[in-house]
């Protein structure tokens, strides 16, 4: 048999029918995730053509981008949220999909909630109605972004016609130095292919550097493949996968779980297998890395400069480092670590893990924020924030002047009423920059945990290692 | 899904790259709970502003859209795709797509044309030299074109045959139902069930 990339032998065990002619392959989904922004209009069309949900036991529901991260015990007060949320509800009933509403304990954002019920399983097809569904391919799953047609294909039919797609290697060989994470890879590796740089492949993170990072931290890496343009990033399993999975509510138990394990231990890319393409990233020079720009492929490291319009060469690169610099408000050659901000967000399917409140909370304990910052905590789900309450975590960030939410999307995209003002400027955990992502006017720099938690200390872009001394 | 063979309507230059979809529509527009009538919040940040290309008057009716690269990234909402079709857009030509508005643009029967970025000036420079000239898509051919200038595109063939068929995925799925089933059959027993719920 030929060498096969990871991703390849999982697009295989799932073909349902391989495609002829320049038709797509079927591909058959085993987690199909359901949130209430994407997903009205899919049972809307269900409805109209007396459909049923093919497979409500590979189907589950939370509520997540519009939920309020405070007062969540009151109605919600935004009118046209709260009809979504109701017509989720609704839907979920009717139809009879597993639904985890606000208040619940599994309620949270929705690829935080997959992987911690142990649904998110090694070699397993995993889609939602939402792009940052990459962040499953942690697991060695192949997890894409679909829209509300595919939503309601799935829905209809537990299958997706897809054209398969090329394959590229993202080779992180060495080890990261101190202050230096996930979040800072992803965003050297978006910056050096672009936001286009992926578009049409899926990616597979390998190498000594991915090799030793966590679970939590490959969640990171995997969901933001999106922002390179792929639908898809993926790692593949070992011991660390293993060690995650086992004992979580769904996780396969006794013989079966030793029989998946030994289909697990086979999803690696074969020696030998060709990639379309590959890229390599040292890990050991890496710096923390941020955004300046409105896109995340505009990075530099924390300790560089705002690049000037002229340092690029391409014409409309040039343009939209213009456009990007007037809309941020920012002058070529200011040190990155001068620019001062306003708001500083910790949380989103990026960077709400445990482990992420935990870095943070390990810089900020027993300090007090700047007096000019408002700093936001919001875990990724009500599970994570009730382990975060144990470990006092809470109490850490309270004391430090943070304001510590309920689970959701929150100030990501600001569906909810967390926002920032126009023209305000934050560091965020999360994963775009866009213009106006976090309401209309807002101007967002992306960076890690720790970054967010040193920035909230100094009051302007910041690392720990500036922090020495103070 | 209507049939798509042929058709000329108002071409709108949008010289920007990196078109994402918070910008094609904005998150505040995603929590209607219908699929129609989403005009009002295309592009509607640049919208504020009286230079921004949709806002004059050559460009108003703006029916097929010829904008730089990368067009689509970011979001998987498909409310970008329906904003844009709502409007009035039958095509839209870039010389990058991001993958998910690809997908979801063939799914209403949106044309996304590939041209290269050569093309792409020259489509720019015959809209500019006659603001409101028409644009005419010809789907069976592959071209776009303005005036003389006749540029080819780039759609996967199947694609193609759907939009001009007008032909809805989900029914052309169903006739593989023998498929599915069987494929159902042989997935491992370990793999997870969302039902009953264990915690």
């Amino acid at each position: 048999m030929s060498a096969l990339t990871l991703a390849e032998k999982v697009w295989n065990d799932h073909l349902v029918v391989k495609g002829k002619d320049g038709s797509p392959d079927l591909i058959y989904i085993d987690l199909h995730l359901v949130h209430e922004v994407t997903s009205p209009q899919a049972f809307d069309g269900l409805r109209m053509a007396g459909r049923p949900v093919r497979r409500l036991d590979l189907t589950i529901a939370t509520e997540d981008h519009n939920t309020p991260t405070q007062d969540i015990d009151k109605p919600i007060a935004d009118i046209t949220s709260r009809t979504q949320i109701m017509a989720l509800r609704k839907n979920a009933e009717e139809f009879g999909v597993r639904l985890h509403s606000l208040g619940d304990i599994e309620q949270g954002i929705v690829h935080v909630v997959g992987p911690q019920l142990g649904l998110t399983l090694p070699g397993t097809t995993v889609v939602c109605g939402d792009s940052h569904t990459s962040t499953h391919g942690a697991f060695g799953a192949i997890g894409i972004g679909i829209g509300t047609s595919e939503v309601e294909h799935v829905l209809a039919t537990q299958t997706l016609p897809l054209k398969p797609f090329k394959t590229m290697a993202i080779n992180v060989e060495g080890t990261l130095r101190e202050g230096v994470t996930a979040k800072d890879i992803i965003l050297a590796v978006i910056a050096k292919i672009g936001t286009g740089g992926g578009q049409g492949y899926i990616l597979e993170y390998r190498g000594s550097a991915i090799r030793s990072l966590s679970m939590d931290a490959r969640m990171t890496i995997c969901n933001m493949s999106i922002e390179a343009g792929a639908r898809a990033g993926m790692v593949a399993p070992d011991e660390t996968t293993f060690e995650y999975i086992k004992g979580r509510p769904h996780a396969p138990e006794g013989a079966q779980w030793d029989e998946a394990v030994a289909y697990w231990k086979t999803l690696h890319t074969d020696e030998g297998a060709k990639f379309d393409a590959e890229v390599f990233l040292d890990a050991n020079t890496l710096d923390p890395f941020v955004t300046w720009g409105t896109n995340p492929g505009q990075g530099v490291s924390l300790l560089e400069t705002v690049p000037s319009p002229d340092d690029f060469s391409d014409p409309l690169d040039r343009a939209a480092a213009e456009r990007a610099l007037e809309y941020m408000d920012l002058k070529p050659g200011t040190k990155m670590r001068d620019i001062k901000v306003d708001t500083v967000f910790l949380g989103s399917c990026t960077n709400s893990r445990l482990e992420d409140l935990r870095a943070a909370a390990a810089v900020v304990k027993g300090k007090k924020k700047a007096d000019s910052i408002r700093m936001l905590v919001v875990p990724g789900s009500e599970k994570i924030r009730q382990q975060a309450v144990e470990e006092g975590l809470d109490q850490i960030f309270i004391d430090f002047g943070a304001e510590w939410r309920f689970a959701g999307c929150s100030m990501c995209l600001g569906m909810n009423p967390d926002q920032l003002a126009p023209g305000e400027r934050s560091a965020s955990t999360s994963n775009r920059n866009f213009e106006g992502r976090q309401g209309k006017g807002s101007r967002t720099h992306l960076v890690s945990p720790l970054v967010a938690a040193a920035t909230a200390i100094r009051g302007t872009l910041s690392s720990p290692a500036d922090l020495v001394g103070n | 899904m209507e049939k798509f063979e042929v058709e000329s309507g108002v071409a709108v230059p949008l010289r920007r790259s990196n078109v994402d979809t918070d910008q094609i529509i904005p998150a505040v527009y995603l929590k209607r709970i219908t699929k129609t009538g989403f005009e009002d919040g295309l592009f509607a940040s640049w919208r504020g502003d009286k230079e921004f290309v949709l806002n004059q008057e050559p460009y108003k009716n703006g029916q097929v859209l010829i904008a730089g690269p990368d067009f689509g990234t970011g979001s998987s909402r498909e409310h970008a795709v329906w904003a844009l079709r709502d409007y009035g857009f039958k095509a839209v030509f870039s010389s990058k797509f991001a993958d998910i508005f690809r997908g979801n643009a063939g799914k209403q029967g949106l044309v996304t044309g590939i041209i290269s970025e050569a093309d792409t000036e020259k489509l720019w420079a015959a809209i500019e030299a006659q603001p409101g000239i028409s644009a005419t898509v010809d789907l069976k051919n592959k071209t776009v074109s303005v005036g003389d200038v006749v540029v080819n595109f780039d759609i996967d063939d199947y694609t193609r045959w759907r939009i001009m068929e007008g032909l809805d995925d989900i029914g052309l799925t169903l006739r593989d139902e023998q498929a599915i089933a069987d494929f159902e059959a042989k997935r491992m027993s370990w793999l997870p069930k969302t039902i009953p719920a264990k915690g």
